[in-house]
């Protein structure tokens, strides 16, 4: 045995394959991450026409995750991979999955944009969704960013950065809830914004699955389910 | 650049891109990780060493092999695991040049004893070869050849059912029972395997080595076997060399990894197919090399 190359396959037939894998998932993590950042500007410019483009443009997130599925199952039936391999395509499915999930929230919050749009503005809340909108996004680009570096520190602490968000939502709905008592006349309204807010809290949860499998596909530890500390002290135990 | 190597165990960071590792310079002095040892040992080997006159193939390998456990053992072609199988029940015996030292214990005897006989130690751990070996006479005398040698059955009758039996524990009885007296050898590929291993059992082993058991056979007859390992586990120790990963990951409970003659990682099977501790393990059974 000569000097061996350990990071790439004999086939480099199955090493394109894994590589198109990865390019197609971040891929389609650009088009939702377009998405996440176009649903939130159409709330905050009160841009009907952009919120029908985030609309329109789920078609393609679905096809997109179909084709992804197709590949890993392509993959799982013709290579059969093991360890490093079998935890990407795990997690290219999983990922494609939450994906996909965040895509019909940013849809949601689209229609949220244009309902409020046609019953006019919402006395208040912009603020709300814009910070939060502007944290979630923020956490969207570096869990594309972790998964594009292989980089579990960084998964990690997107996974905290939600617990953030998390806070904010729980506020941002208390406060809410105050302008419902002080004028019932915006109850209408300001439910818009609180369903906007809760889709943009669902995007969050969803970054942090992404989050806990790039771990699992990192370092191969299931950190589902476990506390902030958990993670973190599952991570510095290896 | 030896930098992938140098850390024996994996670290955090993903693989280099150019990385490229002098793998002979630097196995030799990487020491076994995971869990080679096992509490509940019925084979325990110690620090073998096995030269083939000047070279070298086998270097300080310590494995358990536990009661009732499948270990399989996996490696690139060359990589030793099959001289250190074939050690196990002295079959290097025979090889001229063959010189082995440490410590190979069945139960705690010690199997290199100058006063070990080996034809009870075989009978003991017994073999099954890459290629289907039956006798030349009928499958019945096939299976009770071992029990007549060794004495095993006194009559008729016992040899009958010992016969019977280890057709039966090998999956095989209902297809031969009506042609007992017909040539082992104008059975299938798969059905002489399987003959094999009848033979093996009858003589009631209590360590079983199989050497590559089903690369000479299709895949219903390999999955006939495997099922078959999976049954025989419960009153036999097995260990298996084997080339298919994915046969490593059916069978076995642990798996061991060599490599130049080295003893690279041994843990759990679940563990070495989805998150293997060695940077080696990882790039063989991902087959980036091999």
């Amino acid at each position: 045995m000569e000097k061996v190359k350990l990071d790439k396959h004999i086939s480099q037939q199955f090493d394109s394959d894994l590589e198109a894998l990865k390019s197609q998932v971040l891929k389609m993590g650009g088009v939702v991450e377009q998405q996440v950042i176009d649903s939130v500007k159409a709330i905050e410019t009160a841009d009907s026409e952009l919120a029908e483009k985030v609309i329109r443009i789920e078609d393609d997130v679905n096809s997109r995750e179909l084709a992804l599925d197709e590949s890993c199952m392509q993959v799982l039936a013709c290579r059969q991979p093991a360890a490093s391999d079998l935890r990407l395509v795990l997690t290219v499915t999983k990922m494609t999955r939450d994906l996909e999930r965040m895509g019909d929230e940013s849809q949601k919050i689209a229609k949220m944009a244009i309902s409020l749009n046609e019953s006019g503005s919402a006395p208040r809340g912009y603020e709300e969704v814009r910070h939060m909108g502007k944290q979630v996004q923020e956490m969207v680009n570096s869990v594309l960013d972790a998964f594009a570096r292989l980089d579990a520190n960084k998964a990690l602490e997107v996974a905290q950065a939600d617990k953030q968000v998390d806070r904010e939502y729980k506020s941002a709905m208390r406060e809410i809830v105050t302008y419902m008592m002080e004028d019932p006349r915006s109850i209408t309204r300001s439910m818009n914004i609180i369903w906007a807010l809760r889709s943009l809290e669902r995007i969050g949860d969803h970054v942090c699955n992404i989050a806990e499998h790039i771990i699992f596909l990192v370092r191969g530890l299931d950190v589902r389910h476990s506390s902030l500390s958990e993670m973190e002290r599952k991570l510095e135990r290896k | 650049m030896q930098t992938a190597i140098k850390d024996k165990v994996k670290t955090d960071k993903p693989a280099d891109v150019n990385q490229a590792a002098d793998i002979n310079q630097n196995v030799k002095n990487m020491k076994t990780v995971g869990t080679p040892f096992s509490d509940n040992a019925k084979m325990t080997m110690r620090n073998v060493d096995v030269f083939y006159g000047d070279k070298q193939a086998i270097h300080d390998v310590s494995l358990d092999i536990g009661k009732n456990e499948v270990v399989a053992m996996i490696g690139p072609s060359g990589c030793g695991k099959s001289t250190f199988l074939r050690c196990i029940n002295r079959m290097n015996d025979t090889i001229e040049s063959c010189r082995i030292s440490g410590e190979f214990r069945l139960e705690g005897q010690d199997i290199y004893d100058p006063n070990q006989d080996v034809v009870p130690l075989r009978a003991r751990v017994g073999i099954v070869f890459q290629k289907p070996n039956p006798f030349p006479k009928s499958i019945y005398d096939n299976v009770a050849y071992g029990p007549r040698v060794h004495g095993l059955a006194s009559r008729r009758s016992d040899l009958d059912e010992i016969v019977e039996g280890s057709l039966r524990k090998a999956g095989l009885w209902e297809e031969v029972k009506d042609r007992l007296m017909s040539s082992g050898t104008g059975l299938s590929g798969g059905q002489q395997q399987r003959l094999c291993i009848a033979r093996t059992i009858a003589v009631s082993p209590e360590v079983i080595l199989m050497d590559e058991p089903c690369s000479a056979l299709d895949p219903i007859a390999t999955a006939k076997i495997e099922e078959l390992i999976a049954e025989l586990s419960q009153n036999y120790t097995i260990a298996i060399v084997t080339h298919s990963m994915q046969q490593a990951a059916r069978v076995s409970n642990r798996t061991a990894y060599f490599h130049m003659g080295k003893l690279i990682e041994v843990n759990d099977t679940k563990r070495v197919f989805t998150n293997p501790e060695h940077e080696l393990t990882e790039a063989y059974i991902t087959g980036r090399f091999g």
